[in-house]
C-alpha cells in the first residue's frame, strides 16, 4: 500500500444515504445549495432581492452545504456537507434535522 | 516583434534555429496602469489585444495566477460555430467567428483555423423540430446553415451508426460549414504575442488575493505580487468568478462544474469534420495530429476540482461507442477537467458590476472558446468606453434582475 495520500479520489463517490446507507453516486440525484428560504412576502420584493433568491449563488471552494435526492432509491430528499475541490462528503442528514 | 514569414523560417533554419526571441517578454509590474485584466486566457488576451489595437489603450496589464493558456484555453475540445437561435448570442458568436475567419493574417501566427464544419445531431423528432427552427433562425441572421437528413449526415461521416434500431437513432443534423476547430494553445500564445508587441505587460504567475475599492470604486487589485493600482480592472476569469466577485463584495447567477474531455491515441485521417450530440452528451472531432478530440457534458454536482467524474465518463463512452461502433478498440491517451462557471441561461455575463469601474466577462460555461475573438473585441470596448457595445449590452448582470435572459440552454438544446 502506498503511504502517500490522495489529495482526492478518483473513483466514485460513495454517498451515505440517511435512511438507506452508503451507495454509489449513480443512485443520486444533485439538488444543488441547501438553505435557500423562498421569502415569505414575495409581493413586497424588489426586483434585486428577488433575482437574488431566484438566481444568485454562493458556490464556495471549500466546505458546501447541498441537497440530494436518493433518486434510484428510498426516493427521499437529504443535505449532505461536501467539499467542492476534495468532493470529501462530511456528513448527511434529514431534510427536517438540524445539521449533527 | 520578430514577425513570422516563410522568409523568416529560412533565415533561421540557415541560422539552426537559434535567433528565435521569446513570443512575449517578462514583464514585471508596475505599480500604476489605466486598465487591469485579470486572467490571461484567450478571452483576457484578446480584451488586452483590441484594447492596444481597436482602442489605443496600452497601458494595459494582464495578471495571470498560473501561465499563460495553462488554465481553460488548453482544456477545450476548440470547436468554433455560431449556430445560436436567439438574435443576442448569434451577433455575439457570428462575430466572433468573422474575426476567426481572419485571425491567423490579423495576429501574424497560425492559429490552425479549419473551416471543417460541425454537425449537431438530431435523435428524435422533438430534436428535428428544434434543429429545424434553429436553422431558420441563423440564415435570418445571415448565419450559414442547413438541415440534414440520415442520409446526408451518412455522407459526411460514413461510419457513424445509423441503423433504426440504435438506442438514439440518428434522424438528421444541423450543419455550419463555416464551423470548425482551431488551435487552442495557439490563440493563447498568439494574442500574448501581438498584445504584448502593441505594449501591453503580460504578468504570469501573480495571483489576485483581494480586490481594493474606496467608496464604491475600484482602485486596484492585491495579488501575489504586491499591490497594483489602476482606472479599470476587467475580469475574465473561468472556474473562479464567484471567488473574485466574494472578493468584491457581491454575488452571482453562476454554478462551477467539472467539465471533461479526453484525447485518443493517434489514428490515420478518418473524420474530416465536427460531430455534437446534445441528447447524449458526446462530441468528436480529430486533431491534425490524428487524435480524436472527445467532449463530454458537465458533472451534475458543482466542483472545483479540475478532474471529471467515472459517472460522467462512462455514459459519455457508452455513447460514443453506440454512435461510431468503430471507435470500440480505441485506447485513450489523456482524460482531464476544466471547471466551468454556468449560468442559469447558459450565457455569459458580460459588463458592469456593483463596483464602479470594475467589470466583469465571465461565465461562459461550457462553450467560451468559440467566442475568444468576440468575447476580447467586445469587453474591449466596455473597458476603453465604460459602456457594453451594442452586441454584449444583452449580457449584462442586470438581466437576471429585468428577468430578460439569453436562454439559450432551453430554447436551442445545442450543446456548448
Amino acid at each position: 500500500m502506498s503511504t502517500v495520500p490522495r489529495p482526492w479520489r478518483t473513483d466514485m463517490l460513495t454517498i451515505h444515504c440517511p435512511w438507506c446507507g452508503p451507495r454509489d453516486e449513480t443512485e443520486f440525484s444533485y439538488g444543488g445549495e441547501a438553505d435557500i428560504a423562498r421569502p415569505a412576502a414575495p409581493d413586497g420584493l424588489s426586483d434585486a432581492a428577488w433575482a437574488d433568491y431566484l438566481f444568485m449563488r454562493t458556490n464556495p471552494k471549500g466546505w458546501h452545504c447541498e441537497q440530494w435526492n436518493h433518486a434510484h432509491g428510498c426516493r427521499r430528499w437529504f443535505k449532505a456537507e461536501r467539499h467542492t475541490v476534495t468532493y470529501e462528503i462530511r456528513v448527511t442528514w434529514p431534510m427536517h434535522r438540524e445539521q449533527p | 516583434m520578430q514577425k513570422y514569414s516563410i522568409m523568416s523560417l529560412a533565415r533561421q533554419a540557415l541560422n539552426g534555429h537559434r535567433g528565435w526571441q521569446p513570443a512575449w517578454r517578462e514583464a514585471e509590474p508596475k505599480r500604476r496602469y489605466q486598465v487591469i485584466v485579470i486572467g490571461g486566457g484567450g478571452h483576457g488576451l484578446a480584451t488586452a489585444y483590441y484594447l492596444a489595437r481597436v482602442h489605443g489603450i496600452t497601458d494595459v496589464a494582464v495578471i495571470e495566477k498560473g501561465w499563460i493558456g495553462g488554465g481553460n484555453t488548453g482544456r477545450n475540445t476548440t470547436i468554433v460555430r455560431s449556430n445560436y437561435l436567439w438574435d443576442a448570442s448569434a451577433a455575439l458568436y457570428e462575430k466572433s467567428l468573422q474575426l476567426w475567419e481572419g485571425l491567423s493574417q490579423d495576429l501574424n501566427y497560425n492559429v490552425m483555423f479549419s473551416q471543417r464544419g460541425v454537425l449537431n445531431l438530431g435523435h428524435t423528432l422533438q430534436d428535428m423540430r428544434d434543429i429545424r427552427r434553429r436553422v431558420n433562425a441563423n440564415r435570418l441572421n445571415g448565419i450559414d446553415g442547413e438541415v440534414l437528413d440520415t442520409q446526408g449526415v451518412k455522407r459526411l461521416v460514413p461510419f457513424i451508426n445509423t441503423s433504426p434500431d440504435a438506442r438514439y437513432p440518428v434522424l438528421g443534423a444541423s450543419w455550419q460549414p463555416r464551423a470548425g476547430i482551431a488551435r487552442h494553445d495557439a490563440v493563447a500564445w498568439a494574442y500574448a504575442r501581438a498584445a504584448d508587441a502593441l505594449g501591453v505587460d503580460i504578468i504570469e504567475n501573480c495571483e489576485v488575493t483581494g480586490i481594493r475599492r474606496d467608496s464604491g470604486r475600484v482602485t486596484g487589485v492585491e495579488t501575489s505580487r504586491g499591490l497594483i493600482e489602476a482606472d479599470r480592472v476587467g475580469a475574465v476569469v473561468s472556474g473562479h468568478a464567484g471567488v473574485l466577485a466574494d472578493m468584491a463584495g457581491f454575488r452571482l447567477p453562476l454554478e462551477s462544474h467539472p467539465l471533461q474531455a479526453l484525447v485518443s491515441e493517434p489514428l490515420k485521417p478518418i473524420l474530416d469534420t465536427v460531430v455534437m450530440s446534445n441528447a447524449v452528451h458526446v462530441y468528436v472531432s480529430q486533431s491534425d495530429k490524428g487524435e480524436l478530440v472527445i467532449g463530454a457534458g458537465i458533472d451534475a454536482y458543482t466542483g472545483y476540482g479540475n478532474r471529471g467524474s467515472f459517472r460522467t465518463l462512462e455514459e459519455f463512452l457508452a455513447a460514443l461507442i453506440e454512435l461510431y461502433p468503430i471507435f470500440s478498440r480505441l485506447r485513450m491517451l489523456r482524460h482531464w477537467g476544466g471547471i466551468v462557471d454556468t449560468a442559469p441561461d447558459a450565457s455569459p455575463i458580460i459588463g458592469r458590476t456593483p463596483v464602479d469601474g470594475l467589470f466583469f466577462n465571465v461565465g461562459w460555461g461550457t462553450g467560451g472558446f468559440k467566442a475568444t475573438p468576440g468575447s476580447g473585441w467586445v469587453f474591449a470596448h466596455t473597458l476603453a468606453t465604460g459602456q457594453p457595445h451594442d452586441i454584449n449590452a444583452p449580457f449584462s448582470l442586470e438581466r437576471f434582475h429585468s428577468g430578460a435572459l439569453v436562454d439559450e440552454h432551453g430554447a436551442a438544446a445545442v450543446a456548448h
